[in-house]
């Protein structure tokens, strides 16, 4: 196996610019930001509450969560398939084997890690400003908001971390998806597809591509949070 | 379930924002859903019929490929509106416990057995896959199995049993059943020169062929039927009757089989259509 | 009805305060009446930082009262009094926007611009607050506390990690504040801070309230035991 053909394959796909390669490369990133975005906003206030409140049960509900970052990709897409199925209680949704299917299954793998990392973050943020805040009269969940905008920096990191398991993740899209050409083949489908078609440089080549997305992605989030690092200390 | 709603609508709303989801929508807006084998999308086939089809009726196909067996599972969930796989006996069975409303053949293709040049098994050449198999088995070359309830899976256990040979007894470490579909197979095959039962077309669209080669062919056992299914609207109201069935009927009528006899690589026919042919 | 409303005097009644059933302050009685800046002395763990959060409201007493002229020390549902803390708590923000911060969840009644002047930090505003010099920071925490119109300010050591230069700048700002009207109760280590500053002394010990006198007299005669070898320098138990 040629790792050459393979790269030489990764720049044809980008600089060849073929719409059906784009096709799959703005589905992918529309699936997963989307879900990114839809856990972000569940799972940010969702982690900031969880981190100012106590009740009893807080800690099952925290270990439960911390369990669920590790949820297989397989599983929340059996999940989310046996929900959406036409003989499911979400049948008459009509999504399964749509994009929208797609975004579900990955926000349900996105959200925990979401989640996690806000209540992890908002915690130490909200030890610092506790008595600060509760001598202006802010406390518990009225503190969430100013907790939730000087966290967000790290909380960034936590999205970018979502975003990479869900982009890099191919078995829940593929349950859910159904690796439908032109619709719902997503990059990682796609390798998968094409390795089974034996066509391993145009699927190492997809891999190529995808890697460089995830490191564009990354290192544009990455600066921007320097430079916003910096203007707020 | 109120966030859900809020996260499903507001999903959806992100998603009309953004049209180019389906790169080749129809501009109708119709569309229906297929469940197939790999073997029909891996093969090509379905690249080369369904822009025909959708220039002709407007009916945009989302095919979902799947195993045989699972794909059958899809239609009888009631994912699907139309179930198009190689299993003959299953889909009777599909038919008549009512998931299925007729079932209609449409084309066959062959099964070829694969396996390494070197050819530890001495069978290169062959046109019986029965003597084949029988001395895969004598020798305990490395055999490679789908093992995941496919159609091709199926018809390989026939062939076991056509060459009286009982599997779940005489199988070792020779034989690995690998749960996958047929490129993964094909790939497991590559790596490891062992032998495969492979359909052909997906053996001719296959890239990373390595050491392998046909080592039988031709044999009429090895021949594949397909066929076509409505899924049956009493079971399921949703499904697409009108536009599931205009496929149908374009895949058996003089046109379709026309799109699907022309369907080549390098000159060699993949699929060989036989809707007229009685008993199919 | 006063010309000026004011929460003073507050009366502390009794104040204790346990913890896993160990008693770590009181029972604790005075008063605090308007104006004049009051230091709260004693060694570490005598419970001065405790019975400021108590006064502030910012824990609950286990017995006793902390009662404000008027009911929870508000007027017009604004609470009138404010507490800077030991290390100043910065919002990850510029300084400007830790001042908005407190206006807008307060509902303040004061301009932000006239505490970044009023406090010499207008050159500041725009500068992210937790990389401000220590003795900047804490004049930040004065202007915030300020922005609430306060008429008590409650002060938690608030030179301790100052270089001399800067405490001199916070303690001119606290006499000024103290000229304006507003009443300052604040805990200090630093005789010489209590002595430059304080028109009164409170001096715990062990969670009690051991000596209550006036500052001059105070350093010059103290009453008990305690205070005598406390102002010695010795090692108290």
């Amino acid at each position: 196996m040629d790792v050459t053909a393979a790269f030489s394959e990764a720049f044809r796909l980008i600089l060849g610019a073929d719409p059906k390669f784009l096709g799959i490369v703005g589905l992918s990133l529309r699936v997963t930001l989307t879900a990114v975005l839809l856990a972000a906003i569940i799972g940010l206030p969702l982690g900031a509450w969880l981190a100012v409140s106590r009740f009893p049960g807080r800690n099952l509900v925290i270990v439960l969560i911390n369990g669920l970052m590790g949820l297989p990709p397989v599983v929340a897409g059996l999940v989310v398939f046996l929900l959406l199925s036409r003989s499911g209680p979400l049948g008459s949704w009509g999504v399964l084997f749509t994009p929208t299917a797609m975004v579900i299954a990955q926000t349900l793998l996105v959200l925990p890690i979401v989640i996690a990392l806000t209540r992890g973050t908002i915690e130490e943020l909200w030890r610092e400003y506790r008595e600060h805040l509760a001598s202006l009269g802010v406390s518990g969940i009225r503190a969430v908001p100013t907790l939730l905008w000087d966290g967000r920096f790290a909380l960034a990191t936590g999205l970018l971390a979502g975003f990479g398991r869900a982009s890099a993740e191919v078995g829940a899209v593929l349950i859910v998806g159904g690796n439908i050409a032109n619709y719902t083949r997503t990059m990682t489908t796609t390798i998968a597809l094409e390795t089974s078609k034996g066509d391993l440089p145009l699927a190492l080549g997809l891999g190529i591509v995808l890697m460089a997305l995830t490191f564009l992605i990354n290192g544009l989030a990455f600066g921007a949070s320097r430079i916003g690092q910096r203007f707020a200390g | 379930m109120l966030t859900r709603r809020i996260a499903l609508g507001l999903a959806a709303n992100l998603m009309l924002a953004a049209p180019a989801f389906a790169q080749t929508p129809a501009p109708s807006g119709r569309f229906i859903t297929v469940s197939s084998t790999t073997s029909t999308t891996d093969s090509g086939l379905f690249t080369h019929l369904l822009p025909i089809f959708q220039a002709k009726t407007g009916i945009e196909v989302r095919v979902v490929s799947q195993g045989t067996g699972q794909a059958l599972d899809t239609g009888r969930r009631g994912d699907a509106d139309v179930v198009f796989v190689h299993a003959r006996a299953q889909e009777l069975k599909f038919v008549e416990d009512g998931f299925g409303v007729e079932r209609k053949a449409v084309m066959y293709n062959d099964f070829v057995l694969i396996g390494p040049k070197a050819d530890p098994a001495g069978i290169k050449g062959g046109k019986d896959i029965v003597a084949a198999l029988k001395a895969v088995q004598a020798k305990r070359s490395l055999f490679i199995s789908r093992g995941d309830k496919s159609g091709t899976h199926s018809a390989e256990l026939n062939l076991w049993k056509a060459a009286e040979i009982d599997i779940e007894k005489v199988k070792g470490p020779w034989y690995r059943e690998i749960g996958q579909g047929m490129g993964a197979a094909l790939n497991m095959a590559s790596a490891q020169n062992g032998y495969v039962l492979s359909d052909r077309a997906t053996w001719l669209n296959f890239k990373n062929r390595g050491e392998l080669d046909i080592v039988v062919e031709g044999d009429r056992r090895l021949f594949n039927q397909y066929g076509v299914m409505l899924v049956n609207p009493a079971k399921h109201p949703h499904v697409k009757k009108a536009d599931g069935q205009a496929f149908i009927d374009w895949l058996v009528s003089p046109e379709g089989q026309k799109a699907i006899a022309d369907y080549k690589i390098g000159g060699q026919s993949l699929f060989f259509a036989n809707a007229t042919q009685p008993g199919a | 009805m006063r010309d000026i409303a004011s929460i003073l005097p507050l009366r502390v009644d009794s104040l204790a305060f346990e913890a896993d059933g160990k008693s770590l302050l009181g029972p604790v009685s005075f008063d605090l009446p308007k104006g004049g800046i009051t230091a709260i002395i004693g060694p570490n763990g005598a419970g001065k930082s405790l019975l400021l959060r108590l006064c502030h409201g910012l824990l609950v007493p286990t017995r006793g009262r902390v009662n404000w002229a008027v009911e929870g020390g508000l007027i017009a549902g604004r609470k009138r009094h404010a507490m800077v803390f030991q290390r100043p708590v910065m919002l990850r923000r510029s300084a400007r926007a830790n001042l908005q911060h407190a206006a807008m969840v307060t509902g303040a009644g004061r301009s932000v611009e006239d505490a970044l002047e009023g406090f010499g930090l207008t050159h500041l505003a725009e500068r992210p607050a937790r990389l401000l010099s220590g003795g900047e920071q804490q004049r930040l925490a004065l202007a915030r506390a300020w922005l609430l119109e306060p008429d008590v300010l409650f002060l938690d050591e608030p030179s301790s990690q100052l270089d001399p230069g800067a405490t001199r700048q916070i303690e001119a700002i606290l006499e000024r504040l103290a000229a304006e009207g507003v009443t300052l109760l604040m805990t200090t280590h630093d005789f010489g801070q209590a002595r430059r500053l304080a028109r009164r002394v409170l001096f715990l010990h062990r969670g009690q309230l051991v000596e209550d006198a006036d500052a001059t007299s105070f350093f010059a005669q103290p009453r008990t035991e305690e205070a005598r070898s406390f102002l010695a320098g010795d090692l108290l138990w």
